[in-house]
């Protein structure tokens, strides 16, 4: 029987070793990575030490805590004649076991506590920068710079629904990354707009909640351009894990640069606000913002998820005046999970998305919304 | 002399009848342990759908929206259905029997914690049927995901967790009256059996911190329904508060789950080392400062919050010191095998597995402790990792443990040796397949509840996933030989069934008659 048992034992753990290997070999990317990155900041580099000084403590009590135990079970086994004593206590050995620990502990404690307040060093930063967690996106704003925009998941629903083969990047591509100059230090202001998000940047070694009404701050500096991706950590509803966060790093030159080039689009934007879009126009643009920004509730379709949230193909306030629908999107629903636009769109895409949102899956209320008739909404509160 | 339980013999409704009226501590502790391994399958095959959809990157077999309910509803019932209940029901057949009472003390209140435990799990597996789905928000359901931003559902849900809660106190009480008022003449405190000793100190926990969860979803309900705003900080209140009372819950919570689970190993592992339990009196106050301790570490879980920087060294040093007690039930343990004379019987490979898996959950629990660390590990498949190999590798293996040491005394049959050492090594092999690998994911930067996920995550995933299907098919297995011993198992008729078992339970006749210590018992 036992001989059965073992062959059984054996063929299946043959078995999954081989399923391992070719899970391996199937690999699309790098080999996979087992430990923590140690980053690129102090942050990280300090969290990835304490980790390292922790494993290895326990790595060493762990073997010999198990090499007793297995020498033991070895040793003392009923099988081999053993015969059991019968002691049951031992003052000083477990005197001992009590006190080295607790010392090995407040060793450890030391490390720990240095690591700690290096999490904590916020003061003296060169920029400012307010990180807004959103259902499912994040706002960037440089704070004194004019400067703010969002950077959504740019990868398709098609790659995801695996009607398209995945991209190299598959999850971790957004919209506009979040630009930093490298060598500066930089403070974090993390907030959420809606639920807790929590941003992360393993490379940092920044993870914090975005809690909404609550600012709490982060920091980081490195000397090493490149781009860095992260994850939002906080369950925060069905797009939780479609908010990546990626940042790059740029030299000094080349991020002034690019703050410039921010400057002058958004007062490019600015001068535009007064054209009059066509009908059609309006259709293509309000079809890709709402896919964008609205679909993740209301579905592709318009149809919404029936309990949750509600349906906008021939709902009250598509078909209705246009005037409730504006406040609808730029104010949202206090209470609900409608959060306010106002500071998420552009007039452009406001405008184009509550066109849209009249005028597609048969609702045909057939009006035009113009970006001045939302600028005009916004300045009359 | 009371006449016998009524069997299918006597009809349907009587043998309904005696399950749905029962007062008899055995029975209550079959239903108990029936129902949790219901709860455990159900929340088992969450598992598995869970793990099947993150078999590969891109969403295959479900939605976003589903796999929040299904991550949900996975936690819920396992905590709240499976494991919890399992050590209730094991403490009403083995308390009365271990201190010599022959009954619990509350027999009637017996009966109706657990009649409303089944209701409470109907409401909350219904929402999954209704409109807008079940509880997406997560186990630890976070404010205000779980209230502004919740589906209609969730007052259901909330309804739910009162019940659980409700029927969790009852059940407390009754244990405490119960250890306190029934035990033999001569069985003083320090001469209980362990077992008892680790549900006495669960049950304070539990009468503490019960309140405390009916006491958020109360505030929940509240600010859904009646326009207040403790969670809300746009009417004054604060998102953060919620975690704080959540959690002062949550982490007694996890000790309430693992101290029971303590004392089924210090019962198994001296029968099958035949030797005493070394160090009792330190095991016993090691028990009590854990649950001392639990109290008041639980911002632990919020290092990422944006506490003051002080609260945050508090909380870790604080959490560091567990180590210490619970280091001394671990070296208590293998020093009990240290020259005994050890057999392997399948309760005994699933204690030392137990040993060995929850100290390597312990050691990924020292680490995260460390709050500049915790800040990488923090929502990350590390800690899906480490609190599955405490909870599943301890709670689950030691409440396997626990039906196989003690089915022979319930059932006066003994299970099938080969089956069970099949079990425990598809279990055993299974488990750290699935969540070894989570580790290393974690590490890699693969946070917790995320419906898709990076290519660089796919080939750990995809191992996790054939662990979990493995592990699962072993409790299929599990169940297979526990009715098989039930209903072909090999009698057994002396009292002790294990050679080096010592303990009230084990002086009575094999099966257990229906009523036992009708008069009590002389401990020496």
């Amino acid at each position: 029987m036992l001989k059965r048992a073992q062959a059984l034992f054996l063929s299946s753990l043959g078995a999954v070793l081989a399923l391992v290997y070719v899970g391996g070999a199937n690999a699309e990317s790098a080999p996979s990575q087992l430990n923590m990155p140690q980053g690129v900041t102090e942050v990280s580099q300090a969290a990835y030490d304490i980790h390292m000084i922790m494993m290895w403590i326990c790595t060493v009590i762990g073997i010999a805590v198990f090499g007793f135990m297995f020498y033991v079970m070895y040793a003392h086994r009923k099988s081999r004649g053993a015969v059991a004593e019968n002691f049951h206590e031992n003052v000083l050995v477990e005197l001992l076991w009590t006190i080295v620990p607790a010392i090995i502990l407040i060793v450890m404690a030391i490390p720990a506590t240095t690591a700690l307040l290096k999490v904590y060093d916020t003061e003296n930063a060169d920029i400012d920068i307010k990180v807004t967690g959103y259902q499912w996106k994040w706002q960037y704003e440089y704070l004194g710079e004019d400067v703010k925009f969002m950077s959504e998941l740019r990868t398709p629903q098609d790659e995801i629904y695996g009607r398209e083969p995945k991209g190299e990047h598959y999850l971790r591509e957004v919209t506009e990354p979040l630009v930093l100059p490298a060598g500066k230090k930089v403070r974090f202001l993390i907030t959420g707009n809606d639920v807790i998000h929590s941003w992360w940047v393993p490379d940092f070694g920044v993870k914090r909640d975005a809690v909404p009404g609550l600012f709490t701050s982060a920091w980081a500096k490195t000397d090493k351009p490149g781009t860095y991706v992260g994850e939002c950590t906080e369950l925060c509803g069905s797009g939780h894990a479609f908010m990546p966060v990626v940042v790059e790093v740029k030299e000094q030159a080349e991020y002034d640069q690019w703050l410039a080039d921010k400057k002058a689009a958004a007062a490019e934007y600015a001068s535009t606000i007064g054209k009059q879009w066509t009908f059609d126009e309006l259709m293509v643009k309000g079809e890709e913002v709402y896919n964008r920004s609205c679909a993740g509730c209301h579905a592709v379709n318009g149809e919404g998820i029936p309990g949750v949230f509600p349906a906008l193909k021939n709902s009250v306030i598509a078909l209705g005046p246009v005037v409730e629908h504006l406040r609808v999107v730029v104010d949202g629903i206090p209470g609900t999970a409608m959060q306010s636009f106002a500071d998420q769109l552009s007039e452009v895409d406001i405008a184009a998305v509550i066109h849209y949102e009249r005028n597609a899956w048969g609702n045909d209320v057939g009006d035009i919304t113009q970006p001045i008739d939302v600028l005009n909404y916004k300045q009359a509160k | 002399m009371a006449h016998g339980p009524a069997t299918l013999a006597d009809g349907w409704v009587k043998y309904a009848s005696r399950w749905l009226f029962t007062t008899n501590h055995k029975d209550i502790g079959t239903l108990y342990l029936w129902f949790s391994f219901a709860m455990f399958i159900l929340g088992g095959s969450f598992a598995m759908i869970i793990r099947a959809e993150l078999f590969q990157p891109g969403m295959q077999l479900i939605k976003p929206e589903f796999f929040n309910q299904m991550t949900t509803m996975h936690g819920l019932v396992m905590v709240f259905g499976a494991i919890m209940p399992a050590f209730v029901g094991l403490a009403n057949w083995l308390i009365p029997m271990m201190i010599g009472a022959p009954d619990m003390a509350l027999p009637r209140m017996n009966n109706l914690s657990f009649w409303i435990l089944p209701f409470a799990f109907a409401i909350l597996v219904a929402t999954l049927f209704m409109e807008g789905g079940g509880p997406n928000f997560g186990w630890t359901f976070y404010a205000p995901l779980s209230t502004t931003y919740a589906p209609d559902t969730v007052n259901y849900f909330i309804f739910g967790v009162h019940i659980m809660g409700a029927s969790s106190i009852m059940g407390s009480i009754n244990i405490i009256a119960t250890v306190m008022n029934m035990r033999a003449p001569g069985m003083t405190y320090m001469k209980m059996p362990m077992f008892v000793w680790t549900w006495l100190i669960t049950a304070f926990l539990l009468v503490a911190v019960m309140p405390v969860l009916a006491g958020a979803v109360t505030m929940m309900l509240m600010d859904i329904n009646f326009g207040t705003s403790f969670f809300d900080a746009a009417g004054g209140g604060d998102p953060v508060l919620f975690q704080h009372i959540f959690w002062f819950f949550g982490h007694p919570e996890v000790y309430i789950i693992i101290l029971p689970a303590f004392g089924v190993v210090s019962q198994i592992i001296p029968t099958f080392s035949r030797k005493p339990l070394f160090g009792y009196s330190s095991m016993v106050y090691a028990t009590a400062s854990i649950a001392f301790m639990s109290f008041i570490v639980w911002a632990h879980h919020m290092f990422t919050v944006g506490m003051p920087i002080a609260g945050e060294l508090y909380f870790m040093y604080a959490t560091m010191l567990i180590a210490v007690p619970t280091g001394v039930k671990v070296f208590n343990w293998i020093t009990t095998m240290y020259k005994g004379s050890l057999t392997f019987e399948t309760p005994m490979l699933f204690s030392i597995a137990f040993v060995i898996l929850f100290t390597f959950g312990g050691f990924t629990g020292l680490m995260l402790s460390i709050a500049a660390a915790d800040i990488q590990y923090h929502d990350t498949y590390f800690v899906v990792a480490h609190f599955h190999y405490v909870m599943v590798a301890g709670a689950v293996f030691s409440g396997t443990a626990a039906v196989y040491y003690w089915l022979p005394k319930w059932c006066g049959k003994m299970y099938d040796e080969t089956m069970g050492k099949v079990q425990f090594w598809i279990a055993f092999i299974g488990f750290n397949i699935t969540f070894m690998p989570q580790h290393f994911l974690g590490l890699a930067g693969m946070p917790r509840r995320y419906a898709d996920y990076g290519l660089q995550f796919a080939d750990w995933n995809m191992v996790s996933s054939i662990g979990a299907f493995m592990y699962g098919a072993a409790q299929i297995l599990f169940l297979f030989n526990v009715v098989r011993t039930i209903t072909h198992g090999k009698p057994v008729d002396k009292p002790e069934v294990w050679e080096g078992a010592e303990g009230l339970e084990w002086t009575v006749p094999t099966p257990a008659p229906y009523h036992t210590f009708e008069k009590p018992p002389q401990v020496k």
